[in-house]
């Protein structure tokens, strides 16, 4: 177990490291992209231009400003935005994490259950009207993309009808965790924006894999060994369906984490990692861009290590490979 | 009563819908299984043996499946009985142990576990008591360290383990009827005979087995009784001597001659059955073997019904004259032979 974690451990770092190479060098070795010249604004003259590349140290040699960078970014943690002057990076993700956690968490609970559920429900119904209709309503759920459903939700609840049955919906925003009540209010449409989708996609998937259990070998056993349906469906065919939703899972939940949900997040008004990126990347602010980007490839490789581990708990298979 | 059969199946009838209308894969089989009896059933692939041991615990659950008839199960009609009765019937009195070890356990559960629900299924026993039963039972069934084992998944047992276990599932709430379909195909030959002797040490012990399998040896080692299959039909059924010392069916006598001997004349060729199964989809009006039988006539057009001669247990059915079988077999014999030997004079 402990080599496993060195492992991981070892892999998380050499990503992070190449992603931060592969970064700093699309912003500076990229030919006709000038730091200097976003910095200093349009029409600077050459005696500021020459001026701002002195005081960011754009005028050192490549590596040596990448290590620059990485010392301020991770050793001194003092990194500074090139386009707020004064705003450190790490605070600003510091302060967006929770908010994007809190999205996506809840927003994975719901779309879980509600996939699973689905699914569950659609491959035992196979061949009865309830079947097509449940995967209906997945397709439709994967084909709103998020800005337009979000929009149109906001539309809704803070506008048509906000007078009356929505009246109770708080402004879009954030409000932290010390309100519970507050907070979840908040969240609750981002939630069910952000789960709709994905409930769609976990869906189908989970009635294609049912769908094949239940043709198995085993499932002919259970059924011979006189046991419920019921339980036939959940513990035999749907408990050994789970193993590749688990491992689509932690992708797209590490991807989210990492600032996927920017969508969601702009629409709703929610100040997180992907709005943080999204605005960086609007400036061309390197050191943000950075910071947000090494937050996201730990998050993705965090995500893929514990699901490697829940793999190996789920699928005894998996344990000695 | 005594002399009533355990399982008395009557005119089961089994057929698939299909894009090009109703396939029937077994027409009107019918056959009895006395308790403490052993019962090899035999047939080539698409016999409809599977099917027809599949819809007596009523396991064909595709929507496109019809089966009709009778399966009497001590006098209850298990076709016709509710779901939640039919459950406690399957795994507690009939129990069934399937051809392939090595698909039949669900991958993400220990042997034992797996034991212990069968257990917990159909008996109020505690966990821990169910477990002890499956450790006990996979030591009964040869399994070395059952205690420790108990505690592997399937994929760390080996094929003949696995069937083992299966096997000591099947058995794990002693049943009155083990139906076992092709045990031992998917296994070692010196595997297969373990396998076999667990069967009769469990037939010793009171329980009757059906034997499903293609293999007349294996019949020949260990059944009472016999049933041979052809078409989704009986061919021919009788006790075991009867059936391998004066077999009367041409289709017998066919699967018969092309087992290999290990003494006796080498033969340069072995005698098989001329022709192809025939397919579910186009069964003749008639007998469904007389494509392919040697002596057929007229009369074969006409579907012939498993008929006894003189009061015997010993069945057939097929349209030749009762007396002079042995003698007519001789020729279908030779006819068979004779065939592809000329076939290869004439080659060069």
């Amino acid at each position: 177990m402990l080599q496993f974690i060195v492992k991981r451990f070892a892999s998380a770092l050499l990503v992070m490291f190449a992603i931060s190479v592969l970064v700093f060098l699309i912003f500076f070795a990229t030919p006709g992209v000038d730091p200097a010249a976003r910095i200093a604004g349009r029409n600077a003259d050459p005696a500021t231009l020459a001026q701002v590349r002195h005081s960011f140290g754009l005028d050192r040699p490549m590596p040596v400003r990448y290590l620059l960078m990485m010392r301020h970014l991770l050793i001194d943690r003092d990194l500074e935005s090139f386009v707020n002057r004064g705003s450190r990076v790490i605070p600003q993700i510091v302060q967006a994490t929770p908010v994007t956690l809190s999205l996506v968490v809840g927003a994975a609970l719901i779309w879980m259950t509600a996939g699973i559920i689905m699914g569950t429900a659609a491959a035992a119904l196979r061949g009865r009207a309830a079947d097509p209709l449940i995967m209906l309503v997945g397709v439709v759920g994967v084909s709103l993309p998020a800005y337009w459903l979000g929009e149109v939700v906001n539309l809704i609840t803070q506008k048509q009808l906000h007078g009356s049955v929505f009246s109770w919906v708080p402004p879009p925003g954030y409000v932290g965790l010390d309100h519970p009540g507050q907070w979840a209010l908040h969240l609750l449409f981002p939630w069910l924006t952000l789960a709709l989708l994905y409930a769609g996609i976990y869906a189908r998937l989970l009635r294609g894999e049912v769908v094949g259990a239940l043709n198995e070998d085993y499932v002919r056993t259970a059924r011979a060994k006189g046991l419920s349906e019921r339980r036939i469906l959940i513990r035999h065919a749907l408990r050994c369906s789970l193993i590749p939703i688990v491992s689509l899972f932690g992708l797209d939940f590490g991807a989210l984490v990492g600032g996927a949900a920017l969508l969601t997040e702009v629409v709703f008004g929610l100040p997180g990692i992907g709005k943080l990126t999204f605005d960086a990347l609007q400036n061309l602010d390197l050191p943000v861009i950075m910071g947000t980007v090494l937050y996201a490839a730990f998050f993705v490789v965090l995500a893929n290590a514990l699901v490697d581990i829940l793999y190996a708990r789920l699928d005894p298979r998996a344990r000695h490979a | 009563m005594p002399d009533q059969p355990l399982l008395d199946v009557r005119d089961l009838r089994v057929s698939f819908r299909t894009r090009r209308g109703s396939v029937t894969v077994v027409d009107g089989l019918s056959f009895s299984v006395a308790p403490g009896e052993i019962l090899g059933v035999v047939g080539e692939s698409g016999s409809g043996k599977s099917v027809s041991m599949l819809a007596v615990l009523r396991l064909l659950t595709s929507p496109n499946v019809t089966v009709e008839g009778e399966v009497l199960f001590r006098g209850r009609d298990l076709l016709t009985l509710p779901d939640r009765e039919m459950r406690a019937v399957r795994g507690r009195e009939i129990a069934m142990v399937f051809q392939d070890p090595m698909t039949a356990l669900t991958p993400v559960y220990t042997v034992g576990w797996q034991i212990a629900e069968q257990i917990r299924a159909h008996e109020k026993v505690s966990r821990k008591e169910a477990h002890a039963r499956a450790v006990g039972l996979l030591s009964d069934v040869g399994i070395p360290d059952a205690a420790s084992r108990a505690n592997a998944y399937p994929h760390e047992f080996s094929g003949g383990m696995r069937q083992r276990a299966v096997i000591a599932m099947a058995l794990s709430c002693g049943p009155a009827l083990l139906i076992a379909d092709e045990p031992t195909t998917a296994l070692d030959v010196t595997v297969q005979a373990q396998i076999l002797d667990l069967m009769r040490e469990l037939n010793a012990e009171g329980s009757a087995v059906v034997l499903i399998t293609h293999d007349m040896g294996v019949i020949s080692q260990i059944a009472d009784r016999v049933l041979v299959m052809y078409g989704g039909r009986a061919a021919e059924e009788g006790p075991r001597r009867a059936v391998f010392h004066g077999p009367r069916h041409p289709y017998t006598w066919g699967l018969l001659d092309s087992v290999p001997r290990v003494g006796g004349a080498r033969l340069r060729r072995l005698p098989t059955i001329a022709g192809m199964p025939v397919a579910p989809g186009d069964l003749p009006e008639g007998c469904a073997f007389a494509p392919r039988c040697r002596l057929r006539h007229e009369q074969c057009a006409e579907r012939p019904e498993l008929r006894d001669f003189g009061g015997s247990a010993h069945r057939d059915a097929c349209w030749l004259p009762d007396d002079d079988r042995a003698a007519l077999r001789l020729t279908a014999r030779a006819a068979a032979t004779d065939v592809p030997d000329l076939e290869r004079e004439a080659t060069p």
